[in-house]
C-alpha cells in the first residue's frame, strides 16, 4: 500500500512537473534571465530569492577568468543578459561596443552605491558610470598557511612582497608549494609596483625588469593558475598563493569546514596591492533587458548585497549594505582594509594591444622559459 | 517521346540512391570541416580590432568594386618569434613520445585480447572501452587526485616507506604523458585488435612446422601483417594529441609548452583572433602529412578485405 502510494505520488509529481515545463516553455522568452558571473561569487540563496520574488527563472552560469567572458562577448550574441567583468576588461569592452548604456531611472536602488567608489571606477574605466555598477571589489594579495610558512621561513606572518619576490625567500617555500595567478595583466603590475615602477607602464625596460624579477623566482613556483589554489591551499597541497582576496578568504572557510586541520591567513602586503572592481553590466544584444534591470535593482538592495558579502567575503560597492554585513567581516582589515592600507592600493588599468602582447609574451617566457 | 526525354533530364538532375548515399558524407565534410576551416582561414588574413567580432573584414564592396585585403602579417609573425616554433615542436614531441608509449603498451594488450577465447574477447574489448564512457575531464581530474603531492600515489609510497618526501609529479611533463597515454590507449588498442584478430593462425603453424621460433614468427609474420593496424592506431593517437589542450592544461606545469596552450593565449590573453587562426591553419598544414598516411593505410586495409 505504501509502495503504491509512493508510486502514485511519483507519477503525479512527474505529470505536474511536465505540465509545469510545458507552461514554462510558452513564456520561456520573457521569463528567463541568463546571468554570467564569477565562480563562487554569490550567496547560496540570492538567485532563488530573486526567482521567488519576481517569478523570473534564472539560468546562472559561472566563469573563472575575464578572458573567457570576453571571448564570448566579443564573438557576439553571448546569450547572457547580465555579465560581471572586471573594470579593466570592462573599459576595453565598452570601446568595442559590447554594453548598453544604463537607464538609471529604472534603477531606483542606484542611490545605495558608494559615491567614492563609483567615482574611482568611473575615472579608471567608465566615465560617468554609464554602463555598469560595482558589484564586489577586492585586492590581489598573499594567502598562506602560517604553520608551514613558519616551518620553512621562520616568520610568523607575511606582511611584504619580499616573501615571494626575493629568490632566497621563495626558494625555502618551494618544498611546500607557491602558486601565482595565471593572469599576466594582474601579476606584471604587481611586480612593477614592487620594483617601484608605474603599474601601467608601457616602457619596455620596465616590463623587462618585471619579467626578470619573475624569471628569477620562477624555478620555485609550483604553478600559475587562477582558481586551483582555492582548494589546494585549503587541503594543504600548497602553502602560499598569490591570489584574489575573496578567493583566499573562501579557502580559509573551506579549510575550517574540512575539520580545521589547516589554518590559513590572508595579507595585503605593506608595499600595497592591486585592486579590481567587478562590474555588473548588460550586453547590447541581451534578450531579456527588462529582467536584467530587475536583477540589477535587486542586487542594489543593501540586504541582498550584505548577504552576498557575508557568503563570499569580498567587500561590496554598496555603501548602505556595510552596516548590515557581519561585524566579524567588516572589522577584518584583510577584507575591509584600513584607510592607510587603502592609500597603498592601485587600480589595474586597461592596456593597449601592443603592451598587452608584450606582457602576454613575457608571461609565456616566465612560465615556460621560452 | 517528349515525356521520356523530360524524365531522363529530370533523372539526371535528381541524384539516385547511390549518389545520395555517397553524397551524405561529402555534405557532412563540407558543413563541418570545409566551411569552418574556410572561416578560420579567412580570419587568419584579417587584423585584430576592438570591435564585435574582434577582427577586421578582409573584403570591402563599394562602387561595384570588390576589394580583397589579405594581411599576411599574422603568418610572418609566427616565423619571427621562436616561441611558436618551440610550441609546435613541443606538441610534436609530446605526440610522438605518447604514440610510441601507447604502441608499446597497447600492442601486447591488443595481442593478448586477440589470442584470448572468443567469448572472453568481447568482454576484454568492452573493458578497454568502458573507461571512455566517463567524460575525459572527470578522468583527468581523477588523475590530479592520484598524482598530487597529497594524493593517493604519494600517500601510498610514503606509507610503504619507499619515499620520505612526496614526488612532484603533478604539474610536470611526466603527468601529461601519464594522462595522455591513459586517455588515448583505447584508440591504439582497438584498431590493433581489429587487425590482429583477423590474422590467419595457419601461417604461424606453418612457420613453426618449418622450425621458426615463436619470436621469429611474431617478428616476421605477425608484425608485418599488422602494419596497417599499427599505422591506424598511431595516427589516431598522434593527430589529436598534437592539438591536445585539456590534459596539458590540467596536469602540466609551467614548462609544458604545447601549441594548444599558445593558441589559447593568442585567443584569450592577446585578444588576437587572427594570429590564433593563423596558428591553427599552420597546425593543420603540419598534420596533413600524417592524415594522408592514415588515409592510405585505411584504403589499403579496405583493399585487403576485398
Amino acid at each position: 500500500m505504501k509502495a503504491l502510494g509512493k508510486k502514485l505520488a511519483g507519477k503525479t509529481l512527474l505529470a505536474l512537473s511536465m505540465a509545469g515545463m510545458m507552461a514554462g516553455a510558452v513564456h520561456a522568452d520573457d521569463k528567463v534571465l541568463h546571468v554570467y558571473n564569477w565562480s563562487d561569487y554569490i550567496a547560496p540563496d540570492t538567485v532563488a530569492k530573486f526567482e521567488k520574488e519576481t517569478g523570473i527563472k534564472v539560468v546562472y552560469d559561472v566563469f573563472d577568468s575575464n578572458e573567457t567572458l570576453e571571448a564570448k562577448l566579443l564573438a557576439g550574441k553571448s546569450g547572457y543578459d547580465i555579465v560581471v567583468p572586471s573594470n579593466n576588461f570592462l573599459a576595453k569592452q565598452i570601446k568595442a561596443g559590447v554594453y548598453q548604456e544604463l537607464d538609471k531611472s529604472r534603477l531606483p536602488n542606484w542611490k545605495n552605491l558608494d559615491e567614492d567608489l563609483l567615482k574611482a571606477v568611473g575615472d579608471a574605466s567608465d566615465q560617468g558610470n554609464k554602463h555598469a555598477f560595482p558589484y564586489m571589489w577586492g585586492s590581489i594579495g598573499i594567502g598562506y598557511n602560517p604553520a608551514k610558512v613558519k616551518a620553512a621561513l621562520g616568520i610568523d606572518k607575511i606582511d611584504s612582497w619580499d616573501v615571494v619576490f626575493k629568490p632566497e625567500n621563495i626558494e625555502k617555500l618551494k618544498s611546500c608549494g607557491v602558486s601565482f595567478l595565471d593572469a599576466p595583466t594582474e601579476m606584471i603590475p604587481a611586480a612593477l609596483h614592487y620594483l617601484g615602477k608605474p603599474t601601467n607602464s608601457k616602457d619596455k625596460a620596465d616590463l623587462k625588469a618585471a619579467e626578470d624579477l619573475f624569471l628569477k623566482i620562477r624555478p620555485s613556483v609550483a604553478y600559475f593558475h587562477s582558481s586551483k589554489y582555492i582548494s589546494d591551499l585549503a587541503n594543504g597541497n600548497i602553502c602560499v598563493a598569490v591570489g584574489y582576496s575573496g578567493d583566499l578568504e573562501q579557502s580559509k572557510t573551506r579549510a575550517q569546514e574540512a575539520g580545521d586541520k589547516v589554518k590559513l591567513a590572508y595579507s595585503i602586503p605593506k608595499e600595497g596591492a592591486g585592486t579590481f572592481y567587478d562590474m555588473v553590466a548588460i550586453p547590447k544584444d541581451a534578450e531579456n533587458v527588462e529582467a536584467a534591470y530587475k536583477f540589477m535593482n535587486y542586487l542594489l538592495q543593501p540586504e541582498v548585497m550584505a548577504e552576498i558579502t557575508n557568503a563570499v567575503r569580498f567587500p561590496n560597492g554598496n555603501k548602505a549594505a556595510t552596516p548590515l554585513v557581519d561585524k566579524e567581516i567588516t572589522s577584518d582589515p584583510s577584507i575591509y582594509p584600513s584607510a592607510d592600507v587603502k592609500k597603498q592600493l592601485y587600480a589595474i588599468s586597461d592596456l593597449d594591444a601592443a603592451t598587452l602582447r608584450l606582457i602576454t609574451r613575457s608571461w609565456t617566457k616566465i612560465k615556460s622559459g621560452r | 517521346m517528349n515525356m521520356r526525354k523530360f524524365k531522363r533530364r529530370i533523372n539526371r538532375i535528381i541524384p539516385n540512391g547511390r549518389q545520395l548515399v555517397i553524397g551524405v558524407p561529402f555534405i557532412w565534410l563540407f558543413l563541418f570541416f570545409m566551411l569552418p576551416f574556410f572561416i578560420v582561414l579567412k580570419i587568419s588574413f584579417a587584423e585584430a580590432d576592438v570591435a564585435i567580432p574582434p577582427y577586421t573584414e578582409i573584403y570591402t564592396f563599394a562602387e561595384q568594386k570588390l576589394q580583397l585585403l589579405l594581411n599576411l602579417g599574422n603568418y610572418a609573425m609566427l616565423g619571427d618569434d621562436e616561441l611558436y616554433i618551440a610550441a609546435y615542436l613541443g606538441s610534436l614531441k609530446m605526440a610522438f613520445i605518447s604514440t610510441v608509449l601507447c604502441l608499446l603498451i597497447g600492442y601486447p594488450m591488443a595481442y593478448a585480447i586477440a589470442s584470448a577465447r572468443k567469448e572472453l574477447q568481447t568482454v576484454l574489448v568492452l573493458l578497454i572501452m568502458m573507461p571512455t564512457w566517463t567524460a575525459i575531464l572527470i578522468r583527468v581530474y581523477a588523475w590530479m587526485g592520484i598524482l598530487s603531492n597529497n594524493g593517493l600515489l604519494n600517500g601510498f609510497l610514503m606509507s610503504m616507506g619507499l619515499i620520505d618526501e612526496p614526488l612532484q609529479i603533478l604539474n610536470t611533463n611526466l603527468a601529461v604523458y601519464i594522462g595522455v597515454v591513459y586517455s588515448y590507449l583505447p584508440f591504439m588498442i582497438l584498431p590493433l585488435y581489429a587487425n590482429l584478430v583477423k590474422h590467419d593462425n595457419s601461417l604461424l603453424e606453418a612457420a613453426s612446422d618449418l622450425g621458426s621460433s615463436t619470436f621469429n614468427s611474431f617478428w616476421k609474420i605477425t608484425i608485418p601483417l599488422s602494419k596497417n593496424g599499427i599505422i591506424a592506431g598511431c595516427m589516431l593517437v598522434f593527430i589529436p594529441v598534437v592539438g591536445e589542450f585539456v590534459i596539458p592544461e590540467l596536469l602540466g606545469g609551467p614548462e609544458t609548452l604545447m601549441i594548444g596552450k599558445v593558441l589559447w593565449q593568442e585567443f584569450f590573453n592577446n585578444r588576437d583572433w587572427p594570429v590564433a587562426s593563423a596558428l591553427a591553419v599552420v597546425m593543420l598544414a603540419i598534420l596533413i602529412v600524417p592524415i594522408i598516411l592514415f588515409n592510405r593505410s585505411q584504403a589499403k586495409e579496405m583493399e585487403g578485405k576485398e
